[in-house]
């Protein structure tokens, strides 16, 4: 049963018509041809398709297209401005936080959601005190915070140091 | 190394990373082919063995925006040739559970998933055999192994120095039916233009694929185009074709327009191959000090009724240490599976988790330091080919790595370090993997400015090919990167095999530098040393081994070093930290190099705590089939990891020095934790993967 | 996925409205196991009713020091609100212990508790089913069940209609039910209130339901009482992160003089629901505060433990987890050695 909607990606509106059964990630992928999201399970385990809905990292694989509304999706693509990349692009390239590169736009939303969770205080599973106000993103807190991102080529090792720089600019890590 | 050290060994950005961090490098699924894609669909067997019975198509047929069901009755016949599981509905006979049976093609992905569902089949079928046992009567000798390895090893009277030996050890170990599962899923999406079919795929080397698809559908080569610059991922499952690049041609040709199949993550566990389950029974006999005086490594593995794939699982027993007597054996049950293949370091990664973890309990044995056992039996010869070595420098490796992981000191006793509820240990391994290239053909051409293109059909499966090539390419040439353009990953550049064996670098780059030798070669003889201003084009060959392979035994080393922690509440395992040590030749990038080794080595802490599919043997399916439940290390899996190398190069190798990187990193890593985590708690886990269920059994609680 | 009709209401009240007249039709929360499940064919409703945005995301403050939580309130937001953090840690930590950062941004507090089994017998339509498919049998029972029931499951053979061995996955149900939480639903006849114990069952003789709700019955909020001790979860599984349960626990203790004064113990991992620990509460109250004791309170709960062929190990494990999260709580830290 197709709907018609309109989604706006990255700044840019597209109005398509979807079968309501249409996640987001097919949405974008097959419909729009806006590839930059990757489909690595199709069920929410992996975090390839991860992409930022308002701002909150989700997995766009398990977000149908009718349900998105207004709200705004934000690709790693996205979030070079002006085709300048982001803070997050460049740290990945230079601590070569990726092999295959194929998790990795996944990877950079999500890292961009946790630096966002983080500036506002969110704690994770292995933070000591729940109650704190403040969070730091140690290695272990941006581990944790990652494990939604499969990485089959194991580049956690780097991915880790790259997200560190990021947060320590950003004042969420010394 | 001689001229090349002006770009080889930097550390260079990738220079694919821009694209690949924003997600606009192409993968399979994302090229352009130029018209609308319609989408293709399976229907699998839900049984192991038999023949479909009853198969109707109408209800999918009919439903709105289906374009074809495909099926043994209609399905374009293929060329006869086709090896394993590649001549796609063919037949009605079923052979492993997940066999494509049928196959729609829509106009969207919803409507092609939705028309499988109704599509019914029946099956006569006969119960499944998928249990592999060391027991069974039709275990048999293969010919010969994967990669032309011989099947069997024997030198000396093993059986009588083992009942002779001061010290022995007799265990076995077992590893689990593994799946590579690379987060981009196989992909083929394909194109004809009257008899010319392109296809856009994700695989380890276009070559690779074409000769198939040659057979399949009765072209000329020249008629056959398959590209894939860009590859999320393989571990050997893309290295060879499997049913969805036939399934996409085919389903295309039917179509008359662009069609593409992604699998699904659960087909991932039955289309493209795993890597077979081991039994391996390791016997090691020693005199007092530790001198091996005999080793025997005997493996059952399976393989499938369609196709032999004999995992050379205990190769790297035949060059690793020094004993008089050694014999090695391979053996084989043909069950009702999904053809196994090749996954990273086929035979060292399952293989190497048996013997080092012998070395180690025949290091407990002894009381002997395990660095110190392994140091006493290093051969100075190839123990088995009687060779000398190219070069090897696993001792060096070992010390290096216990200097920086701070091993010296270490109490043998196991169980007895806490820090709060954990358990503490520590353990080592050794790595080796081949050193080996293959042919590969590659055109350089200059233009009168003086720009290179540099065209070889290799692959950059995450490997950093794209990089490291052109920094070899830039030193052969003796210029800059940024005047050297490269193009890989595509069938209709000169020949080269597909990544894999860790023969990429070694193959492609070879090329690279032979044929640059003959471009500036003309330049300097016929041109002055300046290109002409019509520029010049020249081809060159790497014909294949090295000279040196057949008098000199090449491999690649390394030693790892873990520290395992093990809650003594829970059984839960966390490797914090390790060491790992190459002597990988020379490192062409040490920056995509590192991430290499990186990789494999958390691979294999990933194969040591996590992985193995597990099968019903009474339904004949991986239960697990997915990535919730078949699980790969997350980065919270991952500790800190010391990744360094020796500065030694390998000259009879090739002319870079190289060994190859791919696959030394997972060789070995298994079985560091394994003995570190007996070295936490005092217990030998012998079967894979160590999760938290296995401490309990072990403790004899559960 | 099977075709099905999208539909947002005005107010719960006429989604309410439109489910109960469609007999094949489901709510749609946060998406994250439904829409899992259709891809799978294992649910395949003709009409989803969107309640994400309808049900409320707030978070209010109860008279007694409890709060009401939104049925919409997400995962994420759930975990990070700071009466939550600091009233019941549990709870978050609970919350922060499943799935990852990006599911619970979109997981809802209703859909949580309605989350589905992650047994492989029951997601893959191809293989037997009682929960799935009513009457076509149980393959874990005799199968792959490492993973599975050591409590409550209704063993009858495979082939039984009543079979069933499976556990449930929510991490954040266990937390509820350690803190009797109270689940607040709207249905055709009105609204009710269900004490949380009261909302998940056991397979008993018809394991194809979860719970007691009736079709058309929507959350719309949960009820969380003042708690007023310490509490913690801790989970126990395969892997550092993202991945279910093998076995959690969900506790508070309330130590007075060295003597247990209250408990609220819960077990994830283990059941077809999550598993109050009443025998071992009953047992621990009044006794002292110490690990002799904690070891009988979980040793007297485990007593009707019925482990399957391949998942003993959840027995030892689950003692050893429950003893020391009650030897965390009461502040001490008694070093065992390993047995």
């Amino acid at each position: 049963m197709d709907s018609q909607i309109t989604l706006r990606v990255d700044g840019a509106a597209h109005p398509l018509a979807v079968d309501t059964r249409t996640t987001l990630l097919d949405a974008l992928r097959e419909r729009l041809r806006i590839t930059s999201p990757k489909k690595g399970c199709d069920h929410g385990q992996c975090g390839a398709c991860t992409v930022l809905l308002d701002g909150r990292r989700v997995n766009s694989c398990l977000v149908l297209a009718v349900t998105v509304g207004d709200a705004e999706v934000t690709t790693s693509d996205g979030l070079a401005v002006d085709d300048v990349p982001h803070a997050l692009h460049r740290s990945f390239v230079e601590h070569d936080a990726f092999q295959c590169g194929y998790c990795t736009p996944g990877q950079v939303c999500s890292a961009a959601g946790i630096l966002a969770e983080a500036r506002a205080g969110w704690p994770s599973a292995v933070t000591p005190d729940v109650a704190a106000d403040t969070v730091e993103l140690t290695d272990d807190e941006i581990r944790e915070r990652m494990s939604g991102n499969l990485c089959r080529c194991a580049a956690y090792a780097n991915i880790v140091p790259a997200v560190a720089d990021v947060a320590r600019a950003e004042g969420v890590r010394r | 190394m001689t001229t090349m050290d002006r770009l080889v060994g930097a550390g260079v950005d990738r220079i694919d990373g821009p694209a690949k961090v924003r997600g606009t490098a192409p993968y399979a699924y994302e090229q352009d082919p130029g018209e609308p894609i319609a989408h293709l669909a399976v229907v699998q067997s839900t049984v192991n063995r038999g023949r479909i019975s009853r198969l109707d198509p109408s209800r999918a047929e009919a439903l709105p925006g289906v374009l074809a069901v495909l099926t043994p009755a209609n399905a374009p016949r293929l060329g006869k040739g086709l090896a394993s599981d590649l001549p796609v509905l063919q037949s009605l006979d079923v052979h492993y559970q997940g066999q494509v049976v049928a196959a729609v093609v829509a106009e969207t992905s919803e409507i092609a998933k939705a028309a499988v569902g109704a599509i019914a089949v029946g099956y006569d079928a006969e119960p499944p055999d998928v249990a592999l046992s060391p027991d069974r009567e039709d275990l048999y000798a293969p010919e010969k192994l994967m990669a032309g390895f011989a099947t069997d090893s024997i030198i000396g009277d093993v059986d009588g120095a083992l009942a002779a030996a001061v010290v022995s050890i007799d265990a076995t170990y077992e590893t689990p039916t593994q799946h590579h599962n690379p987060i981009e899923m196989h992909t083929s999406m394909a194109r004809w233009d009257g008899d010319s079919l392109t296809l856009w795929d994700a695989d380890q080397g276009p070559h690779n694929i074409v000769n198939d698809l040659v057979t399949g559908f009765g072209l000329d080569a020249g008629q056959v185009r398959v590209i894939s610059p860009y590859v999320g991922g393989a571990f050997g499952s893309k290295a060879f074709t499997h049913p969805n690049q036939m399934l996409a041609a085919m389903a295309a040709r039917v179509v008359g327009r662009t069609v593409v199949y992604e699998l699904t993550r659960q087909q991932m566990f039955s289309l493209v191959g795993h890597r077979t389950p081991t039994i391996q029974r390791l016997r090691l006999g020693a005199d007092p000090e530790g001198r091996l005086t005999a080793i025997s490594h005997e493996v059952v593995e399976h393989t499938a009724r369609i196709a032999e794939f004999a995992e050379q699982t205990a190769t790297p027993t035949r060059v690793l240490y020094a004993a008089p007597h050694r014999r090695t054996t391979h053996r084989l049950a043909r069950l009702d599976v999904p053809p196994p293949t090749i996954m990273r370091a086929p035979g060292e990664t399952p293989g190497m988790f048996a013997l080092e973890s012998a070395m180690d309990e025949l290091a407990v044995v002894l009381g002997l330091d395990p660095v110190e056992l392994r140091i006493r039996n290093e051969p100075e010869r190839d123990p088995e080919r009687d060779l000398p070595w190219s070069t090897r420098n696993l001792v060096e490796c070992l010390r290096t790595g216990a200097e920086r992981f701070g091993w010296a000191g270490r109490d043998l006793r196991p169980g007895v370090r806490t820090e709060g509820r954990w358990l503490v240990g520590t353990g080592v391994a050794s790595a080796t993997y081949p050193t080996r290239r293959r042919k590969a053909q590659c055109r350089i051409s200059v233009d009168g400015a003086g720009r290179y293109v540099v065209e070889i059909d290799g692959s950059d499966i995450g490997t950093g090919a794209w990089t490291a090539l052109t920094q070899i390419a830039a030193d052969a040439l003796g210029t800059d990167m940024a005047s050297v353009e490269l193009r890989i990953g595509d069938s209709r550049l000169p020949f080269a095999g597909g990544a894999g064996g860790s023969t990429g670098l070694a193959s492609w780059g070879t090329a690279i530098v032979f044929t640059a030798r003959d471009l500036r070669k003309q330049l300097d003889e016929q041109h002055g040393g300046q290109p002409p201003a019509g520029g010049l084009s020249v081809d060159g060959e790497l014909p294949g081994e090295s000279p040196h392979a057949k008098t000199h035994s090449m491999h690649a080393y390394g030693a790892h070093f873990v520290e395992v922690r093990v809650d003594r509440d829970s059984g839960e395992v966390r490797v914090p930290r390790a060491t790992s040590v190459y002597d990988a030749g020379t490192i062409v990038n040490a920056k995509t190099a590192r991430s290499q080794l990186l990789g494999g080595f958390s691979m294999g802490v990933s194969m040591a705590l996590h992985e193995g599919s597990v099968t019903d043997e009474r339904y004949g399916h991986y239960v697990n089939h997915d990535l919730a439940e078949y699980h790969v290390a997350t980065n919270a899996d991952i500790g800190e990891i010391d990744i360094s190398w020796l500065d030694v190069d390998d000259q009879l190798a090739n002319p870079i020095g190289l060994k190859g990187i791919g696959e030394i990193g997972i060789t070995g890593a298994a079985a560091a934790v394994a003995n570190a985590y007996w070295h936490a708690t005092r217990l030998r886990i012998r079967d894979l993967p160590i999760t938290p269920d296995k401490y309990f059994r072990e403790l004899g609680e559960s | 996925m099977r075709e099905f009709r999208y539909e947002r209401a005005a107010d719960p009240a006429a989604a309410v409205a439109l489910l109960a007249a469609a007999p094949d039709g489901a709510f749609l929360g946060g998406g994250t196991n439904l829409v899992d499940l259709m891809k799978l064919g294992v649910a395949t409703p003709d009409v989803l009713v969107d309640v994400r945005e309808l049900t409320s995301r707030e978070v209010a403050d109860l008279p007694d020091g409890g709060l009401r939580i939104g049925a919409g309130v997400p995962n994420a937001d759930l975990a990070a609100d700071r009466r939550v953090r600091e009233r019941f840690p549990v709870l978050a930590q609970a919350l922060l212990a499943g799935a990852s950062g990006q599911l619970r941004n979109r997981a809802t507090t209703g859909g949580n508790l309605l989350q589905r089994t992650r047994c492989g017998y029951f997601t893959d339509v191809t293989k037997p089913c009682n929960k799935r498919s009513p009457g076509s049998g149980c393959g874990a029972l005799e199968g792959v069940h490492r993973n599975h029931a050591i409590l409550g499951q209704t063993i009858a053979g495979s082939d039984d209609p009543a079979t069933c061995v499976t556990t449930h996955p929510s991490d954040m149900a266990v937390a509820m039910v350690a803190l009797d939480a109270v689940v607040r639903v709207l249905g055709p006849d009105g609204e009710r209130e269900i004490p949380i114990a009261e909302l998940h069952r056991l397979p008993g003789s018809d394991p194809s339901r979860d719970t007691t709700l009736r079709h058309g019955e929507l959350v719309t909020a949960i009820d969380v009482p003042a708690l007023g001790m310490p509490s913690r979860y801790r989970k126990v599984r395969d892997r550092a992160s993202f991945a279910f349960a093998l076995v959690s626990v969900a506790a508070a203790l309330d130590v007075r003089d060295g003597v247990v004064r209250d408990v609220r113990l819960a077990l994830g991992g283990v059941a077809h629901k999550p598993w109050r620990a009443s025998a071992a509460e009953y047992v621990l109250r009044g006794m002292p505060a110490t690990e002799a004791s904690f070891a009988a309170a979980v040793e007297s709960e485990l007593e009707a433990a019925t482990p399957l062929r391949d998942n003993a190990f959840k027995v030892p494990m689950a003692r050893n987890v429950v003893v020391r999260t009650l030897l965390d709580l009461a502040g001490r830290d008694t070093e065992r050695e390993l047995a």
